[in-house]
This record gives C-alpha cells, sequence and structure tokens, in this order.
C-alpha cells in the first residue's frame, strides 16, 4: 500500500507511505486511480512517511491537480516533498533552451494543406530529378577529366571493386546460372516432347542463356549485392561526413567514391556474364543428356546450328550498360543519405530497387532495338 | 553508506595490450567524480566495464554493492535501470523524436498508459530546459548542446541516482559547456544524484566535481580538486600545470 485514505466528514486524509519511485510507478499509480478525485471537501496529504524521486513526485502532482481542479482544497500536514517543489519549480520557470523554429502542427484533411502537399511533392520530384541531372553531368565531367589525366584512374581501388563485386560473386552467379539453364531445359522439353521436337530444348536453352537470361540474372544477383552495398558504404560515409571531409580537403567525391565503382563494376560484370554464359550452357547440356538422354555431341552440334555469331555478343553487350546503370543508382542512393541511420536503409533499398526497375527496363529496350536490327 | 562505484584490481587486456593494470576506484554516495587521462588510457574501456558492456578481463566491479561482473542478463538488467548514462555523441536514436528518446527506457522498463508516459518525458525535457517545441523534432534537427540535453533527459528517464557522463561538454561552446555545467550541478543538487564523469574541461573539472581520479599507466590516482593539481606525478603535473590549466587556476583561484 503507498497510500492509505481516510475519510473523515468532508475531510479524505491520506497517509503516503513507502518508495513513491520509477520502479513502483505501475502500482502507484493504480492505488491513485481507485481514490475520489471529485467533491468539494478538504484534502489533507502526510507525506512524511514517504519517499519521492521525480517519477512519484509526479503522479502526486497529477494526482493533485485533477483533485484541485474538480474542487478540493489540498493542504499538507507537514513539509511537501522536495520533489513536488520542484516538479513545480521546473514547470513555472522558461525553458533555457530553445530550438530555433517551432515544430508545424500537421491538420488533416484540410484542403489548403492538401493543395500544399501536392505542391511540395511535385517540388520536390522536380529538384530531384534536376539533382540526378547534377549528378550525371557531375559523373560525366569526371570520367572527362579522368580520360585526360590517367593518375585520376585510381587503379587500386578500382581494383578493390572488381574483386568485391566480381570476383566473391562468382559462386553464387554460377550456382543461380547452373539452376536457372536447368529448369529452362527441364520446362522446355516437358512442352517440346509433346511435338516431337525435343532437339528445340538445346535452342531454347542456349539462345536463351546467351542471349537474355545470362547477362540478366547476373545484373540482378549484382543489383543485390553490390547495388545496395555502394549505397550502404557511401551512405555511412556521409553520415560520418566522410563526403564533407573529402570535399573540404579538395578531393572530388565523384571521382574517387563513384567513378572506382562504376570503373570497378563495369569490369566485373561483363566477366561474371561469361561466367554465368558457360555455366548455364553446361547445366543444360548436362540436364538434356540424362533427361532426354541425348549424347554431349549432339547437344553441342546442334548448339552450334542454333546460335548465330551474335548471340553471344547481344547478350555480352549490356552487361557494361547494366552495370553503368546499377553503379550509378547504389551511388546516388549513398550521397543522398543525410541526417539520420532510418534514412540509410531507405536509400539503400532505393538503389535495389532502382537497379533492378532500369536493368530490366534497359533490358526491354535492347530487346526492341535488336528486333528492329534484326540480330 | 558504502560506495556507489566500487572497482577493485581490474585488468583489461586487449591481445598483448594492457589498458587497465590492478585499477582501484571508488565513489562514494552525493559525489561528482571526474574521469581523466590522455588518450588511449583506457577511460572508455573503464566506463564500458563499470557500465557491464564488457567484461573485465579481472577484477570486479560494484554497483551500490553488488558486484555486476558476475551477473546473469536478467539481473544486469535490473542493476542497468539503476543508472544513467549519456554518450560522447548523445547516442540518440535517430528513427525515433525527441519525446520518443526520453520515453525508450520508460517503455522498456515501466507497463504506463502514453498520457503518463508523455507527461513524464515532457517534465524530464523540461528539467533539462527544453521547452515542449522541441518534442517532436528528430535528432538530426538538434544542435549540438540540444543533443547533449535531450541524452541527458534520456539517462534521467528512470530517476536514477547513479548518472555517468562521458564527455558531457566536448563540442559544446564555452557557453553552452558553463551552461551544461551549471545544470549537472543543479540537478545533482536537486536530485541527490551520484554523478561519474569522463571529461577533458578543466572548466567542468574545477567547476563541477568533487573529486578526479586520473588514469596514469594503467591504474588510477584520486584525490581531491584542490589536492591532485598540486600531484608531482609527470603526466599529471603537465595536465593541471600546463599553459592551458594555470589559464584556469587564476580564475578558480586552485
Amino acid at each position: 500500500m503507498y497510500c492509505i485514505a481516510r475519510q473523515q466528514a468532508d475531510r479524505l486524509e491520506l497517509t503516503l507511505r513507502g518508495e513513491w519511485r520509477a520502479a513502483a510507478l505501475v502500482a502507484v499509480q493504480a492505488e491513485l486511480a481507485a481514490l475520489p478525485r471529485g467533491g468539494s471537501g478538504w484534502l489533507q496529504i502526510d507525506a512524511s512517511e514517504a519517499r519521492f524521486d521525480l517519477s512519484g513526485a509526479w503522479l502526486l502532482h497529477d494526482y493533485l491537480a485533477t483533485a484541485t481542479a474538480a474542487g478540493m482544497l489540498a493542504e499538507f500536514a507537514g513539509a511537501p516533498p522536495p520533489a513536488l517543489a520542484l516538479i513545480e519549480r521546473t514547470l513555472g520557470s522558461e525553458p533555457t533552451a530553445r530550438s530555433a523554429d517551432a515544430a508545424g502542427q500537421t491538420v488533416w484533411l484540410d484542403p489548403a494543406a492538401a493543395v500544399e502537399g501536392l505542391g511540395r511533392r511535385a517540388v520536390g520530384a522536380w529538384r530531384l530529378l534536376e539533382s540526378f541531372l547534377e549528378f550525371l553531368g557531375r559523373v560525366s565531367y569526371a570520367v572527362g577529366r579522368a580520360s585526360v589525366h590517367m593518375r585520376r584512374w585510381r587503379p587500386t581501388s578500382i581494383t578493390r571493386h572488381v574483386y568485391d563485386t566480381g570476383i566473391t560473386a562468382i559462386p553464387i552467379v554460377a550456382l543461380i546460372a547452373f539452376l536457372i539453364a536447368v529448369i529452362l531445359a527441364y520446362m522446355g522439353a516437358q512442352q517440346l516432347r509433346k511435338f516431337g521436337a525435343d532437339i528445340f530444348v538445346v535452342d531454347l536453352v542456349t539462345v536463351g542463356v546467351l542471349r537474355e537470361l545470362g547477362v540478366l540474372l547476373t545484373a540482378i544477383i549484382v543489383a543485390g549485392r553490390s547495388g545496395s552495398a555502394f549505397a550502404a558504404e557511401i551512405g555511412a560515409m556521409r553520415l560520418n561526413e566522410e563526403v564533407d571531409a573529402l570535399r573540404a580537403i579538395g578531393v572530388d567525391p565523384i571521382e574517387v567514391l563513384v567513378l572506382p565503382r562504376v570503373i570497378g563494376l563495369v569490369i566485373a560484370l561483363p566477366l561474371l556474364t561469361v561466367i554465368a554464359d558457360g555455366i548455364g550452357l553446361v547445366g543444360g547440356g548436362l540436364l538434356c543428356r540424362t533427361l532426354l538422354g541425348m549424347p554431349l555431341t549432339q547437344f553441342l552440334n546442334r548448339a552450334n546450328e542454333a546460335i548465330a555469331s551474335t548471340t553471344f555478343w547481344v547478350g555480352l553487350i549490356k552487361a557494361p550498360v547494366f552495370a553503368v546503370l546499377i553503379a550509378l543508382a547504389g551511388t546516388w542512393c549513398g550521397l543522398r543519405v543525410r541526417g539520420s541511420s532510418r534514412d540509410l536503409g531507405r536509400l539503400t533499398t532505393l538503389a535495389v530497387v532502382q537497379a533492378i526497375f532500369f536493368v530490366i527496363l534497359a533490358d526491354a529496350l535492347f530487346a526492341v532495338l535488336f528486333m528492329e536490327m534484326d540480330i | 553508506m558504502g560506495a556507489v562505484v566500487e572497482v577493485r584490481g581490474l585488468v583489461n587486456r586487449f591481445g598483448r595490450q594492457t589498458v587497465h593494470r590492478s585499477l582501484d576506484m571508488s565513489v562514494e554516495e552525493g559525489e561528482v567524480f571526474g574521469i581523466v587521462g590522455g588518450s588511449g588510457s583506457g577511460k572508455s574501456v573503464l566506463l564500458r566495464t563499470i557500465l557491464g558492456l564488457q567484461a573485465p578481463s579481472e577484477g570486479t566491479v560494484l554497483l551500490g554493492g553488488r558486484d555486476i561482473t558476475r551477473m546473469g542478463t536478467a539481473e544486469l538488467r535490473s542493476v542497468k535501470a539503476g543508472y544513467g548514462v549519456t554518450f560522447q555523441q548523445g547516442a540518440l536514436f535517430s528513427s525515433l523524436t525527441v519525446l520518443q528518446n526520453v520515453q525508450l527506457p520508460m517503455i522498456e522498463h515501466l507497463r504506463l498508459p502514453q498520457r503518463t508516459l508523455d507527461e513524464l518525458a515532457l517534465l524530464k525535457l523540461r528539467l533539462v530546459g527544453l521547452g515542449p517545441d522541441a518534442a517532436g523534432k528528430y535528432p538530426a534537427q538538434l544542435s549540438g548542446g540540444m543533443v547533449k540535453r535531450v541524452a541527458l533527459a534520456r539517462a534521467l528517464a528512470l530517476d536514477p541516482r547513479l548518472l555517468f557522463l562521458d564527455e558531457p561538454t566536448s563540442g559544446l561552446d564555452p557557453i553552452g559547456a558553463q551552461a551544461f555545467d551549471e545544470l549537472v550541478v543543479y540537478l545533482q543538487r536537486e536530485l541527490q544524484l551520484t554523478v561519474v564523469m569522463i571529461t577533458h574541461d578543466l572548466d567542468t573539472l574545477f567547476g563541477t566535481c568533487t573529486r578526479v581520479g586520473v588514469l596514469v599507466d594503467g591504474s588510477m590516482v584520486t584525490d581531491t580538486i584542490a589536492g591532485i593539481v598540486h600531484n608531482p606525478q609527470p603526466w599529471i603535473h603537465a595536465y593541471f600545470q600546463g599553459q592551458r590549466a594555470l589559464r584556469r587556476g587564476g580564475q578558480h583561484g586552485a
């Protein structure tokens, strides 16, 4: 029991006991809630046996405020607890450290606010587009400057990114290419068998893997692995003011952070694509042999007939383009991080989503282009 | 009444490097204890060990007479509810508003209705000199001095009687630093706090601390603020009798 109440005529006597401290707040609050808070009359409080910290005193303050507002007259038998006096002094004083501007109150369902919100979003979208164009311009300028001065290429940094985005990705890219080729061959075999056209499974696998799937799947894996890594690395550097430090030293962050990543990925992604193509064909060949009983020599002969001399290059030419898109999406999102770790998470997610979206969009454009060119 | 914080025979080793070799430290109730030491002397490691964030290689740490180095997670949690701590950079949770930052310890340790939580958090903010206009802001929108104040309000959320401050005035301008020192002294007096602070700010040392512990060669030399300035140990002498300190000494009469 933290408080004992005795009603005497129009006088409520409260004797407070025990430790009114943060750890006991829940129990104290439950007891206070059971006390009468209304009626006119005297409220006499004896707090001499209780010990208060600020939170405990706040509950008493809160109870007294509601009780007196309801018309009770409160008085202390003996001295009121010092913590209560501290609360009253604190609330009575002016805040010493004022913030520069008051936080705006948001009113929902206000038509003016809705129009304002729409306008803000439109302006925000326009600014985003502007800043992206500025980013592209800066990257192009950095590329141009680097191609004049060879020492701006930063080979050490590029090598590190080729290793991080390329070499370490080989196992996962190889595995996925193998599995996708197997799935493609298996699905194709099931359908084509109905027409007795088993042999065309070879066409499906080789053309499918070389032209589309090899490069596209590799790009999507790399977007997930490296696009996110670029955004997170650069974003953490932004939060740590490292990017500002670079700028203050007179080093162009685009040149040291963005360019090596773009170039590294432009080197790594085509190489990964070649590996994915090779493993994909191996997977297709193995499945044809085990499922269709097709000898490997027959598979190779048919594959030779199925693919034109351009098939491999049509796939591979897309890889550097995808690499640039992934690297730009990752680095641009990273450079936009400001303020909080939440922003970092948001932009890392956005980097991956944008990278995959632009890769698939570009792939669609390539498909149309190659159809027009008749290759 | 025994010591609030007592460290006995503390040894901390990282690989071959020994940071603390048999360190003893004792803080009595109601003291403001300053910890001083050169960069790399193990101030932060000492603080992390006392807070129970890091197990020492050897030795014991007693908070309120209980040895935290041999405690289970649940017991340690109850000890952690009994002290407040502010970190050097504030360490406010950047995805939460100021009010939510202050409420977080209360939500974790107490089951209170939202209205009480809001009011208690606003009271704590008022206590450190911040008005309700700051409550809805995010840490990224605050100035350095306000970050320190919010961190202090969060440290006081559960009304601890023991408060740890890691470089409370670093990064503040002299006026802001002095205001913060005054705030710490005011709260220490009003709430009967025991304060342990790491600081390099000589003004803070002279203005707030009752005793000072200097980390030298992996152990601690403790004395009153008036006594420590005359300590003959070379590093301590250089620290308190250096040019910067002498300029202060004139003002404080030490």
